[in-house]
């Protein structure tokens, strides 16, 4: 080793002598601010895991592309039957799994199996529960059947929760993930570091990194000394948005302003007096300032939005207009209501910078208006228990990270309890419906339905914003997954 | 010594002097911010916020456009507030156990005093004040508890290792001939002489109150906004520093020179009141 | 000495029963289930009941405080819920940064603190005195963790003289490893080297003006030699007690400094665990500190009955 890294320095003077060029960097670090508590995808809902693991190590049958497109990964074709319900899927040949053994049909089966299973630990199983059976009709053909059909089937396919893992590891797969991936997992320093290196069999195009290493770093400032310092080549989802300010201004970085699937919704509980009334939903959506709350919380980064649905997307109507800020008519909304002097009611706040500031900057706003908001701050297990199982909570601001997730609203027992027959059945439609402008007219009669009804107060698209060296190419500006994919990053110069 | 005298030779002391003055200071204005402050610190303007100290704002303002100055004064009165308490809870359980300990040197009561305390003591302070206030939420009286607790032990070991060498002098042993209790005893001879230490560990655990206190804040499980204190303040500027350093400088210097004063006061307080000292 | 030392070894094992029921019974009361907290916010009720299932979360209280108990008896410290490896694994990569550090701030503290103290009180009302007064005052009245950015933003950020965190690990070799150390490990010290200098001095100070103090000094002794019998023997008892104090607030109170440099220590995972509700996790870490500080608070008991035999004889 030390031989090589001579031979290598050697390597690199004499290009340094003779071409006036150095060496080609081969390795990347990546700070990143969660740690994944364990590396198996398919069954915890850390986004941590798939951020390092996606496209780097594992793959499922579909893969996201950058733009969030759906395209073919370890299935190279597909063929869908005439009713929408048996799905064909040709899988590629040659794929070995970085321990050595084949990629084959009884793999997928037994992902797919394993991952529906009653006894399941996966986070997503929503994504599977529509699959009739899996069949691996030879090593590689597999027939995937579907109780109905499923307008979104290869979309879901796509998702981090699905991709193929082998029986051969999977009882080490949380420490030791082996997958078919461009990168083989190489080590794992607990609470510092995840190390992953060039897969030298790997069936697709070799990536142009040897090695990359994820660095976690939760501590914003210490984001930014690392990142100054030079001891992280790249951040990804910079947690500060403070910060871009002087990353934008050094010429050693880029600052990469890209969209999550994140909607950031002051989340109201419609079962909670006096939230039952819509016009008192209307005024907590009329007192609130969105461009008040990006510009104080997120320092200008992200977009305003009008209903649960990101404005990237084709589909997107711009509804916030429905609730432009206007205290006073908020005031007068509530004296309507029967609250001329407004009321009190708590404010339960995650740990994300966007919700505790965003917190303390709503809760100015409802005071003007005559609401008292107690904020409590919480940490993401009190959270889910107080709010998101219990229901005890009065307003709570989250960001859904989820893409299309607008069935949410569908499920009277989601812990904002909004319970809309009208609305469920339009998503029941919209499930089974296949034809494309259809679907493009109840998506936005949907986005219309929950803003009429002020479900909740809709804030603003979470934008993702990460900081780069400026010589580094290929980091996905967007995020339409939880992934941080490498097979396409490499150093310029 | 008449009171004239006494109150001669505290002037003459600088530390008593400067000490009371700084801790004064910040006293006046935690009182004031009671009934007036320049700004509403629950007042949140974004379009002026992260300015430089001006005129407007003697301190600038945060990064919701909080004037800082006010934040401070308010703060003041959390700080203050929460570290007393504590210490009040640490020195009023802790003196009394290491004074019973030390009369009862090897027996039994001594024993479980001790080993409670050890008990206490062996457990991480800063990790079971997260869990109190995990367990029964963020708030000033969870930080006072979770913090007073831990006061508890320091004094009782401190008053105890400090009683322990006196028990053998002749002059405890005459007064134990001449037929005083225990009780007696302890307040009569033994607290006197240890009052030199504990006036020492005094203002070091008050110092190390106000730094605990901020030290919960900063981690978000202190007082709850909008409610301001020293310590979230320095946490929410932290990654502002670069450009917005006043934001760091002053809720960093309140802490530090409250903490400075308070201290200097001790100090001054220990030289005028142990007689060795001064007549020496 | 023998009986004194069987006797403290009979109280040690009890508070180690004791704190164990207690750090049980405190972490059976913390609300939020560690199986919902995994799976987020999509999944399914069955999901988390078999996961709760296999993490063994349904069985009683009793039951689990046996296991866990025994477990530790034998060294088996159990699986971390969220990181599905041994927590004594997990434990052991943590303390390999965690103790150093500790040892490396405690003794940056007692190089500073013992000269320092000694000067000031032997030279009382000097200007070293007053100076030393002066430091020790600002380096205790400085939060360490403001103190700790200000030294990344000057020797990471502008000097580059230090990475600005994190640990190289120490198959990186020692002294990469110690330099990534040095930072926090000053933060640590600063106060706590403040706080004993001043107990010191003022320790001292007291011994001093001690009655067998004049008396040695009447027989003829030089100050330096009074100093050296009688008084420093005497001015150690406070200050062992605050070394003890120090030593394990160092070991496991260094979560702040941990977060600001971004090491991944004790503090750090206990930190995280008990956000993630990685209860066991929780359980093991808060013992085993507790287990090391009643270990030290023993042999600071047998140190003050070696410094002052009059103790152990009426014990």
């Amino acid at each position: 080793m030390i031989k090589i890294q001579q031979s290598a320095t050697a390597f690199a003077l004499l290009a340094l002598t003779a071409g006036g060029a150095w060496a080609a960097k081969a390795d990347v670090t990546i700070g990143m601010q969660l740690e994944p508590p364990h590396l198996d995808p398919t069954s915890a809902a850390a986004g941590a895991i798939d951020q390092a693991l996606y496209s780097n190590v594992f793959e499922g049958l579909t893969r996201f592309g950058p733009d969030g497109s759906v395209g073919p990964g370890l299935a190279e074709s597909w063929e869908i039957s005439a009713d929408g319900t048996m799905y064909t899927f040709n899988l590629r040949e040659g794929v070995k799994f970085h321990d050595g053994t084949d990629f084959e049909a009884t793999d997928v089966v037994f992902s797919l199996d394993r991952a529906r299973a009653e006894d399941s630990a996966n986070a997503q199983k929503a994504l599977f529960s529509g699959i009739k059976s899996v069949e691996a009709i030879d090593p590689t053909t597999v027939v995937v059947t579907l109780n109905a059909p499923q307008g979104n089937f290869l979309f879901n396919m796509a998702w981090g929760d699905a991709v193929i893992v082998a029986p051969e590891s999977i009882d080490d797969i949380k420490s030791n993930p082996v997958g078919t991936g461009a990168f083989k997992f190489s080590e794992w320093k607990r609470g510092d570091s995840i190390t992953i290196e060039r897969n030298a069999d790997y069936w697709g195009a070799a990536p142009a990194l040897e090695q990359a290493t994820f660095k976690y770093i939760s501590e914003p400032t210490a984001a930014f000394s690392a990142m100054m310092a030079g001891d992280i080549d790249a951040f990804y989802s910079y947690p500060a948005p403070e910060n871009l300010v002087q990353f934008e201004a050094d010429p050693r970085f880029t600052v990469l302003a890209g969209n999550t699937e994140g909607e950031t919704i002051l989340a109201i509980n419609n079962k909670m007096e006096p939230f039952g009334d819509v016009r008192v939903r209307k005024a907590v959506s009329m007192a609130i300032d969105r461009q008040a709350i990006i510009d104080g919380a997120m320092f200008g980064y992200g977009t305003p939005i009008g209903t649960h649905f990101a404005p990237h997307h084709p589909d997107y109507v711009d509804l916030t207009g429905n609730a432009p800020h206007d205290p006073e008519g908020a005031k007068a909304l509530l004296a309507e209501a029967g609250y001329p002097d407004g009321f009190e009611t708590t404010l339960k706040l995650p740990p994300p910078s966007y919700a505790r500031r965003g917190g303390e900057i709503i809760a100015a706003q409802l005071r003007d208006v005559g609401i008292e908001a107690e904020i409590s701050n919480l940490e993401w297990a009190q959270w889910l228990e107080q709010v998101f199982r219990g229901y005890d909570y009065g307003l709570t601001i989250v960001s859904h990270t989820e893409p299309m997730d607008i069935g949410i609203y569908a499920r009277p027992t989601y812990y904002f309890q909004y319970d809309n027959p009208e609305f469920q059945a339009l998503i029941t439609a919209l499930s089974v419906e296949n034809d494309p402008a259809t679907r493009t007219e109840m998506l936005q009669e949907a986005q219309r339905i929950i803003s009429e009804d002020y479900v909740n107060g809709f804030l603003f698209q979470l934008a993702l914003t990460s900081v780069v060296d400026a010589r580094l190419d290929g980091i996905w500006p967007d995020a339409p997954t939880q992934a941080v994919d490498l097979t396409g990053v490499s150093w310029t110069e | 010594m008449t009171e004239d005298g006494l109150f001669r030779a505290a002037l003459k002391s600088r530390n008593l002097v400067v000490g009371h003055l700084l801790a004064a200071a910040f006293a006046i204005g935690a009182l004031l911010s009671l009934f007036w402050t320049p700004y509403d610190v629950t007042e949140l303007t974004i379009a002026t916020r992260l300015q430089a100290p001006s005129a407007v704002h003697w301190f600038g303002t945060d990064h919701f456009g909080r004037d800082i100055l006010s934040m401070i004064m308010v703060g003041a009165q959390t700080s203050i507030a929460v570290a007393i308490v504590a210490v009040g809870i640490g020195m009023g359980i802790g003196v009394p156990l290491g004074l019973a300990a030390a009369a009862r040197r090897g027996r039994l009561l001594d024993e479980t005093i001790m080993r409670g305390n050890d008990l206490v003591f062996a457990f991480p302070s800063l990790l079971i004040a997260i869990m109190i206030t995990t367990v029964f939420g963020p708030s000033a009286l969870n930080a006072i508890i979770a913090i007073g607790i831990f006061n508890i032990p320091v004094f009782a070991r401190l008053t105890r290792g400090a009683a322990l060498p006196l028990w053998t002098r002749d002059y405890i042993l005459s007064a134990r001939v001449s037929g005083k209790g225990p009780v007696r005893i302890s307040v009569e001879h033994i607290l006197p002489n240890v009052t030199n230490l504990l006036i020492v560990q005094g203002t070091i655990q008050f110092s190390l109150g106000i730094l605990a206190e901020a030290a919960l804040s900063y981690v978000g499980l202190g007082v709850q906004p909008p409610t301001p204190s020293w310590g979230r303040m320095l946490a929410d500027s932290q990654t502002l520093i670069a450009i917005a350093p006043h934001m760091a400088m002053f809720p960093g210097f309140a802490i530090l020179l409250t903490v400075l004063g308070l201290n200097l006061a001790g100090d001054g307080l220990r030289d005028l009141l142990d007689p060795r000292i001064r007549n020496a | 000495m023998l009986r004194y030392t069987v006797k403290r070894l009979g109280s040690l094992l009890a508070s180690l029963v004791v704190a164990s029921l207690v750090i049980f019974a405190c972490i059976e009361v913390v609300p939020g289930d560690p199986a919902s907290f995994m799976l987020g916010i999509n999944a399914q009720p069955d999901t988390v009941a078999a996961l709760r299932e296999e993490l063994g979360l349904n069985r009683a209280p009793h039951e689990r405080y046996i296991a866990w108990v025994g477990g530790l008896m034998t060294g088996d410290f159990g699986t971390s819920y969220t990181y599905r490896s041994p927590v004594s694994e997990i434990v052991v990569e943590r303390l390999a940064i965690s103790l150093p550090l500790a040892i490396y701030a405690l003794s940056l503290t007692i190089l500073v603190a013992f000269p320092v103290g000694i000067l000031a009180a032997t030279r009382r009302g000097s200007l070293t005195d007053i100076s030393v007064m002066a430091t020790t005052q600002l380096g205790i009245a400085i939060p360490n963790f403001w103190f700790a950015l200000l030294m990344v933003l000057i020797f990471a950020v502008n000097l580059r003289w230090f990475s600005a965190g994190g640990f190289p690990g120490w198959d990186e070799g020692i002294p990469a490893a110690i330099k990534a150390l040095t930072l926090p490990a000053i933060a640590l010290a600063l106060p706590q080297a403040s706080i004993l200098a001043r107990v010191m001095r003022s320790s001292l100070l007291d011994t001093l003006s001690e009655d067998y103090i004049r008396t040695a000094r009447a027989k003829g002794l030089t100050g330096r030699q009074a100093l050296r019998r009688h008084a420093l023997r005497n001015a150690l008892i406070p200050v062992l007690t605050i070394i003890g104090l120090q030593f394990s607030f160092l070991l496991a109170g260094a979560i702040i400094i941990e977060n600001v440099f971004f090491l991944p220590g004790l503090g750090r995972l206990v930190f995280q665990a008990i956000s993630q509700r990685d209860l066991i996790v929780v359980e093991s870490v808060v013992m085993l500190l507790v287990f090391a500080v009643i270990i030290v608070n023993f042999l600071v008991d047998l140190a003050y009955a070696w410094v002052d035999p009059r103790l152990r004889s009426r014990a």
